[in-house]
């Protein structure tokens, strides 16, 4: 077999095993990854996915910064307990407006895709005050400061401008309106429809029961409407995807 | 290349250092040669086997017709199947009945505990205990707000306390009687809570406060402060406090009043995310058997 003799070739040459690998590399990547980009079952496009509200995005980011996603997977994997634990498995599309993505790869604390509704606003915000006190094994840290810190939405648009750079579809109305709505979603007295209709589903209510825009009400925004987007009454699974 | 061989016959790479050093070329063991061959051919026949092959708009679907959300679904439907007789009588028994059938009872207790773990014991505990310092009861002890019957508990989480999505479900609505009552009178009625409830309360004080309460907390909780279950008025004469019984906590209360919520579990309210009647029949089993049922 000549060929398999010119091993020997490559191996005594830097420059040319370098490029080789290389070469050999590159065509793996462009079978393997590219055609995730264009193949029809990697991309599954689903009715209800939106990008986040200002005020959801804020608490995205207090989730990032606090190293929730440490502790907490957001993804629910298709096997049986996971789905009769925590709800519908996770689709890709649930995540398309995550930059970066938040699955997590621990779960010390559970799965919290689907958290949105499974629990009350008091719940959590005596969970983030005490975590102790309403889940006695619970090793979570408290986060009771949370509610003393008050978000400025001065950064807000720059923040969902940055998110609109990686492809979120923030338009320049949703930016123009980042303040306002940021600061509407906590008062269900306000003007809300122009929230409402930027961002369907939006929940609307003062999150912490105190007055302020805190990062425990972003927080727990967030957390009430992870999961919540698609309604899977109607959604119907292609199994080749 | 490589063709020099040395007295052995061994082939060598020709390098030579410190006059008879020689770097030799043995061929890779032969085992080792074919396992490496038979990776080669287990990998090409796996990619035909399960979904592998980017093609022009979709990957190749494999002969064997993998799919991981086709196994959980098969996975799912298999337990469904193993259960579907048990739910199905689960679903339309009389509950005051389930005890007579020990099979089925057993079966409820088992898929009520399970659902419990998943959606109850957040508020409730994974115990069951409750938990005071937020108003969420304790399931374990005699005591019950709506009724501790098996029938009246699924009720409850079919419905919900106070949840605004069924006008049926369990509503109570206490008065904040800050807005109602001087500070006097609640200072008063306090003591005289603590003092049918058995516990240390200034006598003068808790005299003046049964006046108070006759007039403004009876209707409710009954004139003896037992509470009445059809308006989800608590006893207040016995130990088991919902939010507490210290004097602090019995003038927070009094003063702001409560307003704890429990959301309607069934598919009713919920839709696709509730529980089905069996299920709410079954974590009724559960809970009722928890040492409290009545």
């Amino acid at each position: 077999m000549a060929i398999l003799d010119k091993h020997a070739a490559l191996e005594k040459n830097a420059t040319l095993l370098l490029v080789c690998s290389f070469l050999a590399v590159t065509v793996g990547g462009i079978v393997e990854i590219a055609p995730l980009f264009y193949l029809e079952n990697t991309i599954e496009e689903v009715d209800g996915v939106r990008p986040y509200s200002p005020l959801e995005l804020e608490g995205r980011e207090v989730y990032i910064r606090e190293g929730c996603y440490v502790c907490h997977s957001q993804m629910i994997r298709p096997m049986r307990d996971e789905v009769e634990r925590y709800g519908h498995y996770s689709l890709a599309a649930e995540s398309m407006y995550d930059h970066p993505f938040l699955w997590g790869s621990k779960r010390t604390g559970p799965d919290l895709a689907r958290v949105g509704g499974r629990y009350s606003d008091d719940w959590h915000v005596q969970h983030f005050t005490d975590p102790q006190s309403v889940v006695p094994e619970s090793v979570m840290p408290k986060y009771a400061f949370l509610k003393n810190r008050l978000i400025d939405p001065e950064h807000t648009a720059e923040l969902m401008e940055v998110h609109s750079w990686v492809g979120v579809p923030y338009t320049e109305e949703m930016l123009e309106n980042a303040e306002a709505d940021f600061r509407v979603q906590i008062d269900p007295f306000g003007d809300i429809d122009g929230l409402l209709e930027r961002y369907p589903g939006a929940q609307v209510r003062n999150f912490d029961g105190e007055a302020g825009i805190s990062e425990m009400d972003a927080l727990i925004a967030y957390m009430q409407m992870l999961g919540t987007l698609v309604d899977f009454s109607t959604f119907e699974a292609d199994a080749s995807r | 290349m490589a063709e020099e061989k040395n007295e052995n016959q061994v082939e060598t790479t020709g390098h030579v250092w410190d006059e008879d050093l020689e770097e030799w070329n043995n061929p890779l063991p032969r085992w080792w040669v074919w396992t490496f061959y038979a990776t080669l051919v287990w990998g090409l026949i796996y990619t035909i086997a399960y979904p592998a092959w980017p093609l022009v708009d979709r990957a190749t679907s494999g002969f064997l017709g993998y799919s991981s959300r086709a196994e959980v679904a098969a996975d799912i439907d298999a337990v469904e199947q193993a259960n579907a007789s048990n739910m199905e009588s689960l679903a339309t028994i009389e509950l005051a009945s389930l005890s007579d059938n020990a099979d089925l009872q057993n079966f409820a207790v088992n898929a009520g505990a399970a659902i419990f773990r998943a959606n109850c014991s957040q508020c409730h505990g994974a115990g069951a205990a409750g938990v005071q310092a937020s108003g969420y009861p304790n399931l374990l002890d005699d005591d019950w707000l709506w009724g501790g019957s098996i029938d009246e508990i699924a009720y409850t989480v079919s419905h919900g306390i106070r949840n605004e999505q069924s006008y049926d479900s369990r509503w109570s609505e206490m008065s904040a009687f800050g807005e109602i009552l001087e500070e006097e009178e609640i200072a008063q009625v306090v003591a005289y809570v603590r003092s049918i409830s058995n516990q240390e309360a200034d006598a003068a004080l808790a005299a003046a406060g049964e006046t108070v309460f006759l007039d403004n907390c009876a209707s409710c909780h009954g004139d003896d402060g037992a509470g009445m279950r059809d308006l989800g008025a608590p006893n207040l004469t016995d130990a088991i406090w919902l939010y507490g019984g210290s004097e602090e906590l019995l003038t927070e209360t009094i003063t702001y009043s409560r307003f704890g919520v429990m959301p309607a579990w069934s598919e009713e309210f919920r839709g696709a995310s509730g529980l089905s009647m069996a299920e709410v029949n079954a974590v009724a089993a559960y809970v009722h058997q928890l040492g409290g049922g009545e």
